[in-house]
């Protein structure tokens, strides 16, 4: 495996170091040739990688090595707890509105798992007894209604349509009207899969913002995508002033450096990861947990956090 | 306009980067040294070509350098172009056209990468070209998979044998040769639900159709095409090795090149695994497919 390369990497750039009091600068030099390695493997933006090494190699400079660690396990340690500062140091949660209801819009790239996503959070929220309407507002993908009309069915949360004739803006708009009519506590707009660099269809995204106000406006994001990740979420992020991402997928064996570079250039926090395509399969997603995943090695970050 | 245009206008934005970066080494160096290999690294990398290809690339480029004499910018761009293209291209078939009918294709890959457009374009495509084209709808699982097919068959005018949601897929596939058969099909092209490389009962799954195609479709020319997202990073290179080991993956669907992502991660592919692209997506309607050629694939990237 890629990473178990990285720590016998690492501990044998250090072998010889062992128990050698401060990390000199070449000492860090050398390992983060590795993790730089490790961390483009992994998908993290060649640019933020650079960024990140610069500033984590000027921090671990001249630290004292702990007792209870080789150097290489230090670096690491200091790596590792900068990238979970990365990606927003702790979970956060889904901001419910004191004014109900409580608006939510999910946005993203073609086939990113939006349309699961929205039922996966209305079965979530459902759990804490909230009421909830769905809102299909994609009508071009074909039987993307009967998709999210299905998907509902099956969590038992109604689902509002004006059919694939109607302008999304129009029954965003309508689907708002009708979850007050109907006293609902949330509402998730399920959106067309689109480009970051179509105008036009990001103009409608920026339309039903406007009409609809929602509370979460959230970028669904792909786990396994690669270096351009930076530009989809600055460019989302730019235009429609997103306040968290959602990244799907997670049960694959994708490293998921995509989350690093959407949280760097974004700095949006990273509120759920889809782990199936069961709609129970949703979690919170947890900095620290991911950390070690984009690492790729659990066991010596346990073994680090006991020293 | 053309796909390469649409490509090049897909690519305008990260291409000037990767362009002007790439000009910039080539016109400021006056040597081609470790800074210019270096940022041809980085340049590589940043299209998805992943660490080890690149690496692979740039030590193919400084030999030939080397052997060739070359201490001109233009050559040594050239030069580069020309590894890339014959990583892509070798001896190994890039066209999607079967050989002999009827044929059966199949068409694998994880969620939500394209495969059921692909495969309305595709059908259409054939069907353009005068072939009787039949679809199955081997998705059984995705919530209103089967309609999302039938949407498409009705756009090009093709028919789809489907069962129930829920229906073993094996059977759905059985069905389908059958008609195909009967009817004097040329071309049937089977749709199979997402499913991420990693998963043991879903590859168990897809073994199954892929027997079930290999013994009831034997007078068949068989093709099975793995789709790729180009948005995709490394991870697509373990997708690429997981399904090959359960079909025999001949070509790649590269799809989503409308976008600014440039589907490095095909070089890779090809580079370690020898699996051709035979055909991109450029968009999401009937006519946005088109059959790959590495030249412009690879003029796009740079
Ligand atoms: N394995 C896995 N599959 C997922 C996950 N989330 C979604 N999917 C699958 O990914 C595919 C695409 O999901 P959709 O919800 O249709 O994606 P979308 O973003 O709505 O797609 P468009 O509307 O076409 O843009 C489907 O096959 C889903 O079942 C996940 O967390 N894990
Ligand atoms: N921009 C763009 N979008 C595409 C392209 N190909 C497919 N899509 C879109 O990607 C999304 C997913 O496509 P599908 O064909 O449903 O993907 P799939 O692989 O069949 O998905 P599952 O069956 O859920 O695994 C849809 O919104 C398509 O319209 C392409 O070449 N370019
Ligand atoms: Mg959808
Ligand atoms: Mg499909």
């Amino acid at each position: 495996m890629a990473f178990e390369g990285l720590t016998h990497k690492l501990q044998e750039t250090f072998k010889k170091l062992r128990g050698k009091g401060k990390l000199t600068e070449k000492d860090v030099k050398e390992a983060m040739r590795e993790v730089k390695l490790a961390l483009l493997e992994a998908d993290v933006n060649y640019k933020v990688v650079k960024d990140f090494i610069n500033s984590v190699s000027q921090r671990a400079v001249g630290q004292e090595v702990m007792e209870s660690l080789t150097p290489g396990q230090h670096v690491i340690k200091i790596v590792n707890e900068e990238l979970i500062m990365l990606m927003g140091g702790r979970e956060s949660k889904i901001n419910i509105s004191p004014k109900p209801p409580t608006v939510i819009m999910l946005v993203g790239l073609q086939g990113a798992g939006k349309t699961t996503m929205a039922a996966k959070l209305a079965l979530h929220l459902k759990k804490s007894n909230k009421s909830i309407l769905l809102v299909a507002a994609d009508v071009y993908r074909p039987a993307a209604i009967k998709q999210l009309q299905i998907l509902g069915g099956q969590i038992d949360v109604p689902v509002f349509t004006l059919g694939d004739r109607a302008n999304p803006v129009d029954i965003a708009k309508a689907g708002v009207e009708n979850a007050k009519k109907n006293a609902k506590d949330v509402v998730i707009i399920d959106t067309a899969g689109r480009l970051h660099i179509d105008q036009e269809l990001m103009e409608e995204l920026q339309n039903i913002k406007s009409e609809v106000e929602p509370f979460e406006t959230l970028l669904v994001v792909d786990a396994m995508t690669g270096q351009d990740a930076v530009n989809v979420a600055q460019s989302f992020n730019e235009k429609l002033d997103i306040t968290g991402v959602i990244l799907t997928k997670l049960d694959g064996d994708t490293r998921g450096g995509a989350a690093i570079s959407v949280k760097a250039v974004t700095g949006k926090p990273i509120k759920f990861a889809g782990v199936g395509e069961k709609l129970s399969d949703l979690e919170i997603f947890y900095p620290d947990r991911m950390a070690s995943r984009i690492l790729g090695m659990g066991d010596i970050l346990s073994l680090i956090e006991k020293a | 306009m053309g796909w390469f245009e649409k490509l090049k206008e897909g690519l305008t934005k990260t291409r000037d980067n990767l362009t002007q970066k790439v000009e910039a080494i080539f016109n400021f160096t006056s040597e081609l040294d470790d800074d210019f290999f270096e940022e041809l690294e980085e340049a590589l990398i940043v299209a998805d070509v992943g660490f080890n290809t690149t690496t692979a690339i740039v030590e193919k480029l400084k030999k030939r350098i080397k052997e060739k004499k070359i201490n001109q910018i233009q050559e040594a761009k050239d030069e580069l172009k020309n590894i890339i293209v014959e990583i892509m291209r070798g001896d190994k078939n890039i066209d999607i056209i079967p050989p002999k009918t009827p044929a059966v294709f199949m068409v694998v890959g994880v969620n939500g990468v394209g495969k059921t457009t692909s495969i309305g374009k595709i059908a259409n495509f054939f069907k353009s070209r005068g072939y009787k084209v039949m679809m199955a709808a081997g998705d059984t699982f995705r919530a209103a998979a089967i309609d999302q097919l039938e949407v498409w068959g009705q756009r090009c005018g093709v028919e789809v044998i489907k069962q129930k949601e829920g229906a073993d897929p094996a059977a759905v596939v059985f069905d389908a040769i059958q008609s195909a058969k009967a009817r004097k099909v040329d071309i049937l092209i089977c749709d199979t639900a997402g499913r991420l490389h990693n998963k043991k009962n879903l590859m168990e799954e897809l073994r199954k159709i892929n027997r079930v195609i290999e013994k009831e479709g034997r007078d068949f020319y068989k093709e099975t095409l793995l789709v790729l997202d180009s948005t995709t990073g490394q991870n697509a290179i373990h997708q690429a090795k997981e399904f090959i080991d359960v079909a025999d993956v001949n070509g790649i669907v590269l799809t989503k090149l409308d976008g600014t992502a440039k589907g490095g991660v095909v070089i890779a592919i090809n580079n370690e695994l020898n699996i051709p692209v035979k055909m991109i997506g450029v968009g999401e309607g009937i006519d946005d497919l088109q059959a790959f050629d590495p030249e412009m694939f690879v003029d796009a990237l740079f």
